[in-house]
């Protein structure tokens, strides 16, 4: 049988471990606090039981419900996500709590679990704004108040609609003259690598696509069931996918002493071990990094194809942090154009998926759910069958499109607009990178915390010391140790962030991840609680009080 | 040393790794009609008519779909002019919108993190949409309460109906779930049953009596099913898609009668409930019958029920706006089904807007309700005239019968084909209706979804058309679906 090796025990092997939950809980009445321990972490459990005492659950005898926790898709529970998890219901509801006039040692919650740009103060760029409001109310393409390339922009979109309407279905790979725009700017981005459009299919945000694409790579049984090789620290969109379609979690761990780098032998070790027990045939990539915030190497990224073109991997890379590197001598390489420069025989076999979104880079539009993916060397049949799929959720929405096709086809330089729109832009990134330098130098001025540099995407993921006395508080409690310290930290400060085993981590490791998207101001401000509530907790359970 | 390993003892990159022997099987079996081959031929056909061939027609006419504004129907001014002030705030300044236009946008935009539409937003939805959508539910059901923590904001309310199903997808072999779902049905729940791996459960119709449900054909349904299967999810489409009925009230009590005394999970698609065109016909929610049969039913049939943005007199389906309200989930489940919509962190921000405007339209002393009254009942009553004109027409041509478009947006005609195209088009591996649909296309520019798609009775034939198009335009179309099905019939008699 299968032993998985040491390292990989923290993260467990799910199937097993949640099968045991999951067969523990069946037995168990619900009202113990042991009861809901299956795959989520004993600290939701509180919430949930509290939630449950609240809803004052009507009295035993009512008719046996046709969906329990019993008769519930199991496959569904196995599924974490963290970075919305316990911890973030947690601070909504002590945000609620404040707001109802409840008092805490701090006045407000800052939510540093997420990418969320403007929830965070950052101002949307004006012309993508723009143009968005000219598709969605074209009375006001007679407005003087707004600019002609930006109604230049709405008119030609609205051609692509069906009746001239943003509310009208689009194609289910979304509008043309969008995917036409999209592979002009890969063109572009790419030094002249060629991209067909009809290879682009616009998303509902990049997870979407990403779901999509695992879906259609997840087949087979038992040792030849789908193995995903996905980094660790991953974003738990991953794990969560893989939990959902039941397919088989391959973890390669990315390397902490080495700036999160990806390390070859480490994937050729994942690849031996995981083909004992399932198939693996798609690799994850996340480049830049989430959580980890590393931007791989030219070198890195060729060893990667590389390794797929050899092993037969179908390769996945989510790029949705390509405009987000600021490192100075770091630089973003896309996938696709290191794999054309690998030459005719790695370009026209190695089957690729890379992802775009418009909720991260300088924009940070989210809340449109705006993405697309380009898929390379796919097989004709699969690729029908691909937009068969996507045709039973009829299309992304048109803002969202609207909004992706105004990043890869913003404002010229002879365009009016241009000045305005290149100074939020660079005012945004310029703000990024000062944050992202700030994050790293103030953690690690504290002992017991050592962060990495952050040399792109929007987070920090530095590893924690945890005493052994906390650790073991933790474990009684049937808790995850960063996770009883980031529900410390988040009771104490108000600051809500996302502990490394929503990430996976190597054992005995700890970490948490935090944004560095709040503004320079309150990212001082909260770096400093970060900073006193970590020596508290460490004299606390270092036992020097 | 693994580098060696791998060049060495690694095969030959031979083929693709994903092929259409090694993908998911279960996506294979999904079938969409809606937007299958024939709309796919369409939209050639279309690129074919720019680039100048020559054609027995000069546009493709797209009845294939419920996309009302491609169609031409407007868009309802208030709606828009509230999205465009919550995507440029500066317009709040702008004189030019009316105060009621800038009071929603304010609102909705004070809910959003930092105050903009392009944050995230909490996974369930919007707080305050969540509140505008209970309330009108209330109102709709006549103070029948409705409780905000039951409304998920879904991405359409296909996202819905696939999520619901998601987490009632469960057991292997005989314990498998069971979907009952209506023939003919909107194939979205054939699709998804498919890709989960479900049991499609049928029943049928009874195209007899205007496509009404029978208890008994539930019955029988059921039994059949639980010998190879678990039923578990009964799915009722009210108005009707494709098939443009009303459910009667009693009907509704008589489903929810059975769901209880066969322990079933109810998903009601009420997508259409502002369509309906018939005199004597009126719209129950599943909801509001359920609480009006007493405690003994409302406080134990489970029951989720969905709307969207897309259809009634809205037609924005490009918003991608829905919601769905879940009744009498268990609330371990209800927090499973809160983490499984987070991983897709949140609904589109616009079609959440959207969806609270639809629920919190302009009232009256309002300064927009006297326009936004007048698109409301401009554009539903062009349906009602239109639902009609199309059952006359279609019940004048000899081999076609129509039943009386009651709601929804579409006709769903009975053909009969002659013998001869029926094997035709069988030697040709086709659905005979699909042949007739794409000669139908390729002669006359109409595109629809031949009946085989959505599910019928053996033997029988039909095709779905939208009611949508302008009533001009739309006599046109069913006067030359009316040429066509007669020169089909004499070619192949």
């Amino acid at each position: 049988m299968y032993a998985p090796p040491t390292e990989t025990e923290n993260l467990g092997n799910r199937k097993s471990r949640n099968t045991g939950c999951d067969n523990g809980e069946s037995l168990r009445p619900s009202h113990t606090p042991t009861g809901c321990g299956n795959s989520y972490s004993a600290g939701y459990c509180s919430f949930i039981l509290s939630a449950k005492a609240s809803a004052g659950r009507l009295d035993g005898k009512m008719r046996e419900k046709t969906l329990t926790m019993d008769t519930l898709n199991p496959q569904v529970k196995a599924v974490e996500y963290a970075v919305r998890g316990p911890i973030v219901i947690k601070a909504g509801e002590i945000e609620r709590y404040l707001e109802e006039g409840g008092t805490k040692p701090f006045s407000e919650v800052i939510k540093a679990n997420i990418g969320d740009a403007h929830a965070m103060g950052q101002q949307p760029i004006t012309f993508l704004r723009q143009v968005v409001a000219l598709c969605t109310f074209p009375e006001l393409m007679d407005s003087p108040s707004f600019p002609e390339d930006a109604k230049w922009r709405a008119r030609r979109i609205l051609q692509g609609c069906g009746g001239h309407s943003l509310g009208s279905y689009s194609a289910s790979p979304g509008v043309e003259c969008i995917r036409k725009d999209i592979a002009a700017y890969i063109e572009q981005r790419d030094e002249g690598v060629p991209s067909d459009w009809e290879n682009i299919y616009l998303t509902t945000g990049a997870s979407d696509g990403i779901m999509t694409i695992l879906r259609l790579l997840v087949s087979g049984k038992d040792s030849s069931r789908t193995g995903v090789m996905i980094p660790i620290p991953q974003y738990p969109l991953y794990s969560a996918a893989i939990s959902e379609m039941d397919a088989v979690q391959v973890n390669y761990y990315l390397d902490e002493d080495n700036c999160w780098a990806l390390d070859i032998n480490e994937l050729h070790r994942a690849h031996q071990a995981a083909k004992q027990h399932c198939q693996p045939r798609v690799i994850c990539i996340i480049n830049p990094g989430n959580p980890t915030g590393q931007v791989q190497s030219k070198k890195c990224i060729e060893e990667v194809l590389h390794f797929a073109y050899e092993e037969n991997l179908f390769v996945m890379s989510d790029e949705v942090y390509q405009d987000n590197v600021y490192a100075p001598d770091c630089q973003f390489h896309s996938f696709k154009k290191v794999l054309y420069e690998m030459g005719p025989e790695y370009f026209s076999s190695v089957e690729l998926v890379s992802f775009h979104s418009t909720s991260k880079g300088y924009t940070g539009e989210c809340g449109f759910r705006g993405g697309y993916m380009e898929v390379i060397n796919m097989d004709p049949e699969v690729k029908a069958q691909l937009v068969k799929l996507l045709s039973v959720r009829l299309c992304p929405p048109l803002a969202g499109q609207a909004a992706m096709d105004v990043i890869v086809n913003p404002p010229q330089p002879e365009e009016h607009t241009f000045k305005q729109f290149h100074q939020e832009k660079s005012s945004v990134l310029g703000a990024l990178a000062e944050k992202a330098k700030l994050t790293e130098q103030i953690l690690n001025a504290v002992p017991g915390i050592k962060c990495n540099p952050v040399q792109g995407a929007m987070y920090a993921f530095p590893r924690i010391f945890i005493p052994p006395k906390a650790v073991e508080e933790a474990k009684a409690l049937g808790m995850q140790p960063d996770m009883l310290y980031c529900l410390r930290l988040l009771e104490e400060t108000g600051i809500c962030v996302v502990p490394g085993s929503g990430f996976g981590q190597k054992d005995r490791t700890y970490h948490f991840r935090m944004t560095i998207l709040p503004s320079i101001e309150k990212l001082n401000v909260l770096l400093g609680k970060v900073r006193d509530f970590h020596i508290r907790f460490l004299k606390e359970y270092s036992g020097l009080e | 040393e693994w580098l060696y390993m791998s060049e060495n003892g690694a095969l030959p990159r031979l083929g693709k790794v994903l092929t259409a022997d090694t993908m998911n099987a279960n996506v294979k079996k999904v079938d969409y009609a809606v937007r299958g081959p024939i709309v796919q031929r369409a939209v050639q056909i279309e690129k074919e008519l720019k680039e100048g061939v020559k054609k027995p027609f000069e546009e493709v006419i797209k009845a294939n779909i419920g996309d009302a504004h491609a169609m031409g129907q407007r868009p309802i001014t208030f709606f828009r002019q509230v999205m465009a002030l919550c995507t440029y705030p500066l317009l709040l300044d702008d004189n030019k919108f009316p105060e009621d236009v800038k009071n929603r946008a304010r609102r909705i935009l004070q809910s959003c993190g930092g105050n903009s539409i392009g944050a995230y937003t909490t996974s369930q939805g919007i707080d305050c949409v969540r509140h505008d959508v209970a309330n009108y539910i209330q109102r709709r059901d006549g103070g029948i309460p409705s409780d905000p923590d039951n409304i998920y904001l879904t991405t359409g309310a296909s996202d819905g109906i696939v999520t619901i199903l998601k987490l009632l997808n469960t057991g292997e072999g005989r314990t498998r779930t069971g979907v009952m779902i209506s023939i003919p049905q909107y194939p979205l729940y054939s699709a998804s049953i498919a890709e989960l791996g479900a049991v499609q459960v049928n029943y049928y119709l009874n195209e007899e009596k205007c496509w009404s449900l029978d208890i008994s054909e539930l019955q029988r349904s059921l039994q059949a099913a639980r010998e190879h299967c678990n039923p578990s999810v009964l799915c009722i489409i009210n108005p009707g898609n494709p098939t443009g009925q009303v459910q009667s009230r009693q009907c509704i009590e008589d489903v929810i009668q059975f769901a209880a005394k066969e322990n079933l999970f109810l998903m009601a698609d009420e997508v259409y409930q502002d369509n309906v065109y018939a005199e004597g016909c009126e719209f129950h929610s599943f909801k509001k019958v359920l609480f009006e049969m007493g405690p003994e039913y409302s406080s134990k049939v489970e029951l989720a029920s969905f709307h969207s943005t897309s259809k009634c007199y809205m037609g924005e389906c490009g918003f991608r706006g829905g919601y769905m309200e879940v009744i009498n989930m268990d609330p371990e489940v209800k927090a499973q089904l809160t983490k499984l919509v987070s991983v897709r962190l949140c609904p589109p921000a616009p079609g959440q807007a959207l969806m609270d405007l639809v629920v919190n339209s302009p009232q009256p002393g309002e300064p927009s309700h006297q326009t936004f009254m007048k698109e409301r009942t401009a554009i539903l009553s062009a349906l009602a005239e239109k639902a009609k004109l199309t059952e006359q027409i279609l019940n004048t041509v000899p081999g076609i019968s129509c039943n009386p478009v009651q709601g929804a947006m579409y006709s769903f005609p009975r053909i009969t084909l002659p013998e001869r195209s029926i094997n035709e088009a069988k030697a040709k591996g086709q659905a005979p209706d699909m042949f007739y649909c794409m000669k139908l296309l390729e002669e006359t520019g109409i595109c629809l979804v031949p009946g085989s798609g959505f599910g019928q009775r053996e033997g029988t034939y039909h095709f779905r058309m939208t009611i949508l198009p302008p009533t001009d335009k739309l006599k046109t179309l069913l006067n030359k679906l009316k040429e066509f099905h007669q020169k089909f019939t004499q070619q192949y008699s």
